[in-house]
């Protein structure tokens, strides 16, 4: 197949990469500050490990799983690719790749950052509790599982890209899958001990916002780098990722500052992650004042989804269902509002309130949505209970009490 | 001989050991203790949940003083640590039995 390779695209996206590469490390920060002293390194040390299995993992089998047979408008990939057989300083093999001007390598590498993060997300609803031998073969199985499929499905022409579901940078594939994962787990392995009683605060708020801002720089890869080209797709994805984050942090605070009387530090961080996730599935589509929209409702009603937790009674600790489900299914579905062929050209089906748009693309998003929920949700759970009915999926109480970082990787983070 | 036991607020430490100094106090122990008196806990947020702490962090003092020496150490306590905000703390004094200083063997008083 005829390749021909741009070097502004690839510089482009081999920035991005590193960008979304820093977003783990972010991430273990954003999380690692909200939980107690006694728990900081288990938290820190699940995102970082992350970084080590999944990698090797993503070589080895699960990038031929996702992006194998592209364009099948099937389930799932084939083995065409594992340990990176094909995958080379080329173009992509693909005929459905054939418009990619980065070599096929790189490409791998981009989409290896993304299934580096999506499994890390999940730590954020275990924390405090989560045995770490359990938590390794989750995350590896669950790559496998879960995330190969989705991946397939939403990014390399499976069925529900080829329903016409849009999903820019992963709405659906990072954050609804993470999302409903994460609830799965929380459901398996119960609360904390002494929730909802006892008082956990976040024992180190400035690692929250220095996380929040490594998220924030990372995310600019993570988005403009899913236009796979330095253009000015790209470059409305960019914008989008600072508006919509920046209007979801001022919702945030709106509504905290109002109905618990005081806008926080950890209402500002929280709202901005918030609205990145939801500028997820739309940054490559949306343009104008929608990101802004987009970004407003998400920290309103993720903030009012923290009340889910507790109306349901499951202890998801730093509410990842809150802020990552709930934020990834209104990206997904509000793309169905404001997609805009002039935007990009992909869009098809322009939203509802574009001009000419109809309803058709919000169904495809609710299905596409729909289906990631619920495969993830059950895949998750299944796994969840086969893991903690064998190796364990949670520690011992006397474990809990002395503090993860200690009881499991003979460690303190701070000395007294 | 007295125990004078000093319960204040963190950040009046340092204007109470200038103040001890220039009454003439050789020697203080401190102590970083937490508790509740009039003054409760108080409240913080996260994520609209509300939580109430109810232990307030203090510092504990601790002065061995001669009986004589008592009056002027409780006045330079109670002027260098006041506010007159509730909260500023308490002191009292204790009946010490015996005291012996490690380093000569010395007792009583003369090991102040």
């Amino acid at each position: 197949m005829d390749f021909a390779l741009d070097s502004g695209n690839t510089a482009w996206v081999l920035m991005s990469t590193a960008l979304v590469l820093f977003m783990t490390p972010g991430l273990a920060f954003f999380y690692g500050g909200m939980v107690r002293g006694k728990n900081v390194l288990a938290m820190l040390m699940q995102n970082i490990f992350a970084m080590g299995l999944l990698a090797i993992l993503w070589a080895f089998l699960v990038f031929s799983l996702a992006f194998g047979d592209s364009g099948n408008a099937g389930f799932i990939g084939n083995l065409d690719y594992i340990f990176l057989k094909d995958v080379g300083i080329a173009g992509s093999p693909e005929e459905f790749f054939s418009f990619l001007t980065i070599p096929f390598i790189l490409f791998c590498a981009f989409q290896m950052t993304f299934a580096i993060i999506t499994p890390a997300l999940i730590t954020g609803a275990t924390a405090d509790r989560l045995k770490f031998a359990g938590y390794a073969v989750f995350i590896g199985l669950w790559l496998v599982l879960v995330y190969g499929p989705v991946a397939h499905m939403v990014f390399a022409g499976g069925w529900l890209a080829d329903m016409g579901a849009l999903d820019f940078a992963g709405g659906a594939v990072v954050h609804i899958n993470a999302g409903a994962a994460a609830l799965a787990v929380v459901l398996v392995i119960g609360a904390r001990k002494g929730h909802p009683g006892e008082h956990m605060p976040p024992h180190n708020l400035p690692f929250t916002v220095l996380g929040t801002g490594i998220l924030w720089f990372g995310w600019a890869g993570f988005n403009a780098g899913s236009a796979l080209a330095a253009d000015g797709i790209a470059s409305q994805a960019l914008i989008n990722t600072i508006l919509a984050p920046a209007a979801a942090m001022l919702g945030w605070l709106l509504v905290e500052r109002f109905k618990s009387g005081h806008a926080t530090t950890l209402g500002a961080a929280s709202g901005a992650v918030a609205g990145m996730v939801a500028i997820t599935p739309c940054a490559g589509f949306v343009g104008g004042m929608a990101p802004i929209y987009i970004g407003f409702i998400a920290g309103v009603v993720c903030y009012l989804a923290l009340h889910i937790k507790a109306f349901f009674k499951f202890d998801d600790s730093l509410d990842v269902i809150a802020v990552h489900l709930v934020g990834g299914l209104l990206g997904s579905i509000l793309l169905g509002f404001w997609a805009d062929p002039a935007i990009n050209a992909v869009v098809t089906n322009p939203g509802l309130f574009i001009t000419d748009g109809g309803t058709e693309l919000l169904v495809d998003q609710a299905v596409a949505s729909g289906v990631t929920l619920v495969y993830s949700f059950v895949v998750s759970f299944l796994l969840a209970k086969v893991i903690s009915a064998t190796i364990g999926l949670r520690v011992t109480p006397e474990q809990e009490d002395v503090g993860l970082d200690l009881a499991l990787h003979a460690e303190t983070a701070y000395s007294n | 001989m007295k125990l004078i036991t000093a319960v204040i607020k963190p950040f009046k430490l340092d204007e109470v050991k200038e103040a001890l100094k220039a009454a003439g106090v050789a020697g203080i122990t401190v102590t970083e203790v937490q508790g509740f008196g009039r003054q409760s806990g108080h409240t913080e947020v996260y994520r609209g949940a509300e939580y109430t702490v109810d232990f307030v962090p203090k510092v504990k003092i601790e002065i061995l003083a001669d009986d004589a020496q008592i009056d002027p150490i409780i006045d330079a306590i109670v002027a260098s640590a006041r506010t007159e905000k509730i909260g500023d703390g308490k002191i009292w004094i204790t009946d010490v039995g015996a005291v012996q200083r490690i380093r000569t063997g010395e007792k009583g008083p003369d090991a102040i």
